[in-house]
């Protein structure tokens, strides 16, 4: 398993080139093409601050601009979401590599999660636009912590979507599936609503279960609110999030002579 | 001389995956032995203890019939699938011509995809862009390289595909039944490639049903039949030995047709239809017609330009001094070959009772391959049949030489010095 562990930094050539192409191909013939990038997250941003402070008021002080406290929160969501749900069909879309080709299974797993985190990154451009059109900014002994949360995020993801990726070859029922996890998962979250509103407080141990609940803080903490009070939860989650990839693609790894006769 | 692959006692077994899939999953996490214990019925030999070794610099055929595990073989040489049991052994970059262009995305152009599908195949950037002239000219897309492959033809698909796995510059090259795609010219650009990839000491691993290709461009070869190895070795054996079977498993079919058929006469018909059947007044009987090879051995199936006779039993009720003895030759459209009889060749009958034997010897069966129909006849002078078996025998003609129409003949080409041929 630790010598296929290591033959994944031989293929950075292959998924960078394979991410490149995803990012191509998915606004290929599209009018505004890589715009969309930008589009796709201001609009789903315009949607929910509507929602929340036009429909739903929301009169918490401690969270103005909520739109900007939204975005913390939805941005990483959205990776994540978005991550685990291609990466999800991801080996069954690329069946003809497996099957056909000698081709390191792993990289189409990891190319979803990267694909979708540049996504990401382009969002944080319009979060720092954003900052600088409501003057409300991190401040800067903060920020070294931002791609520690990043980077934990990214191993928690990639050790799912390999778990996932691996069981959908053998159980299709895991797409339907996670989507409605997603939702279940989003919504007990707190990105729509604060982590300190009273109703968290009250099933805290129950949301401090919950391991994206440690990064949507963590995010809120340095993006919004600029202090950063998470650090010791957030490194339990690091470690966790190690085992989860471990875990994950070790069962990847168990299931992987399975793929080219199951895909 | 070193060997470039090499299998031993490779054994691949595929499992059918049904309704009882929790099983499956739990015991793939077990492990393998446990698994096929809990699911014995569920499993497919494709490959039962193969072993065979491909030298260094050479090219070597598999072949076989469809499901033979010929497909599978090339996989487990190019480590996409891994066999059950046994070890294989590969010396050197492998790149497989299993599906060409099976890593292509259609919405982005040709060029993208050359050098996506390059590093899928090992290549680095920049060996791409030192190769990316040579890959476009040999897939002759130079004018639609920019275009999105979607907008590709299937031909212009599998040239790309093609032009890209071949300039992966492999040790290794392992092709499975691609050169049925693209014409001919782009058929013979591969083959004249694979010819200077041998010159170049790499290795080509060719699984094909064109049994005249392995002759041709490999030097051994492996027949495998239902996953089972049944000969390797020198690859002009092995094509024969594999025609042989072919063609006995064919003699045992012809056979069972040709023994229903005698078995249960058809009515008589008009004998101007080319239908089958048998009829005649039976006065003169033909009890049994036998095929012959050269070697006097009864066969149905039999090589252009050898030796063949046909020999028919007869039986006549009481003796007689008008008889004729025809045969006649059709060819799979009804065509008639070849018509004769003993009249027409100016044989004036004068004495036949009892039983007797008629031979037709044919000293060389100069048809191309195909399957002929034959007809025996014993008549009277007048026509009037004693009886008439209309096209109830079938024979097989096998050629190793390519060739079309009906008849063909001797023959030999000559040129003068200013004509060259590679």
């Amino acid at each position: 398993m630790f010598s296929n562990l290591g033959s994944l930094f031989r293929y950075r050539g292959l998924i960078q080139s394979l991410v490149a192409r995803e990012l191509k191909a998915r606004y290929r013939g599209s009018l505004l093409g890589f715009v969309w990038s930008f589009v796709n997250p201001l609009l789903l941003l315009s949607i929910y601050s509507f929602v929340f402070t036009t429909i739903m008021r929301n009169n918490d002080p401690g969270t103005a601009p909520f739109v900007l406290f939204l975005f913390c929160g939805l941005l990483p969501w959205t990776w994540f979401s978005a991550s685990l749900i291609e990466a999800t069909s991801s080996l069954i879309a690329g069946g003809n590599l497996i099957k056909k080709v000698l081709f390191p299974a792993e990289v189409l797993p990891i190319v979803s999660v990267l694909a979708n985190m540049v996504h990401f990154v382009l969002g944080l451009v319009i979060l720092a636009a954003f900052m600088i059109v409501f003057r409300h900014y991190p401040p800067v002994g903060v920020l070294p912590w931002f791609p520690i949360v990043v980077a934990v995020q990214l191993v928690f993801t990639l050790g799912l979507a390999f778990a996932l990726s691996a069981l959908t070859v053998h159980f299709r029922d895991v797409r339907d599936l996670l989507a409605n996890v997603l939702t279940l998962w989003f919504f007990a979250t707190p990105i729509i609503y604060p982590y300190f509103m009273p109703s968290v407080s009250r099933f805290l141990t129950l949301f401090r279960l919950n391991p994206f609940y440690h990064l949507a803080v963590s995010y809120q903490e340095i993006l919004f609110f600029g202090q950063f009070g998470h650090a010791r939860s957030l490194l339990l989650l690091a470690a966790l999030s190690v085992a989860v990839f471990l875990a994950g693609y070790w069962l990847f790894d168990r299931l992987r002579d399975s793929f080219a006769e199951a895909v | 001389m070193t060997s470039a692959i090499e299998l031993s006692n490779v054994s691949k077994i595929y499992r059918r995956y049904s309704a009882r899939r929790f099983a499956t999953l739990k015991s793939a996490l077990l492990g393998r032995s446990l698994m096929r214990e809990l699911q014995p019925d569920e499993t497919f030999m494709a490959l039962k203890d193969v072993s065979f070794r491909v030298p260094k610099g050479s090219a070597f055929g598999v072949i076989g019939r469809n499901g033979s595990g010929k497909s599978t073989a090339l996989k487990v040489v190019a480590g996409i699938t891994k066999p059950t049991t046994g070890a294989v052994r590969v010396d050197g970059r492998v790149s497989a011509l299993i599906e060409l262009g099976a890593g292509f995305h259609p919405e982005i152009s040709g060029r993208e995809n050359v050098f996506i599908n390059g590093i899928m195949l090992g290549l680095s950037k920049r060996e791409i862009e030192r190769r990316f002239d040579d890959i476009v000219d040999f897939a002759e897309l130079r004018d639609f390289i920019d275009a999105p492959v979607k907008t590709y033809s299937s031909g212009m698909y599998m040239r790309l595909g093609f032009a890209v796995a071949i300039n992966v510059n492999p040790d290794v090259l392992l092709v499975d039944e691609v050169l049925a795609v693209g014409d001919e010219a782009f058929t013979h650009k591969c083959l004249d490639k694979f010819r200077d990839f041998r010159r170049r000491g790499k290795t080509i691993l060719l699984v094909t049903h064109m049994l005249s290709l392995v002759e041709r461009l490999c030097d051994e070869a492996v027949w495998l039949d239902g996953g089972e190895k049944r000969a390797d070795g020198d690859s002009k054996r092995v094509v024969d030995a594999y025609l042989t079977a072919v063609d006995q498993s064919e003699e045992r079919s012809l056979a069972a047709t040709a023994g229903h058929l005698l078995s249960s006469p058809v009515p008589a018909a008009n004998m101007f239809q080319a239908t089958e059947g048998r009829w005649g007044s039976g006065d003169v009987e033909i009890v049994r017609v036998t095929l012959l090879a050269h070697d006097g051995q009864p066969s149905f199936v039999f090589q252009t330009g050898e030796a063949m006779s046909i020999r028919l039993s007869i039986r006549a009720a009481r003796p007689t001094s008008d008889f004729v003895f025809g045969i006649g030759l059709f060819n799979a459209d009804g065509v008639c070959c070849f018509g004769t009889n003993t009249e027409l060749e100016h044989m004036q009958p004068e004495q036949l009772s009892g039983d007797a034997e008629v031979t037709f010897g044919i000293e060389a069966l100069d048809l191309v391959e195909g399957t002929y129909k034959l007809d025996v006849a014993v008549h009277k002078q007048d026509g009037a049949p004693y009886d008439y078996h209309r096209l109830l025998y079938t024979l097989r003609v096998a050629s190793r030489s390519p060739g079309v129409g009906i008849f063909r003949p001797r023959h030999h080409w000559a040129f003068s010095s200013n004509v060259r041929f590679r």
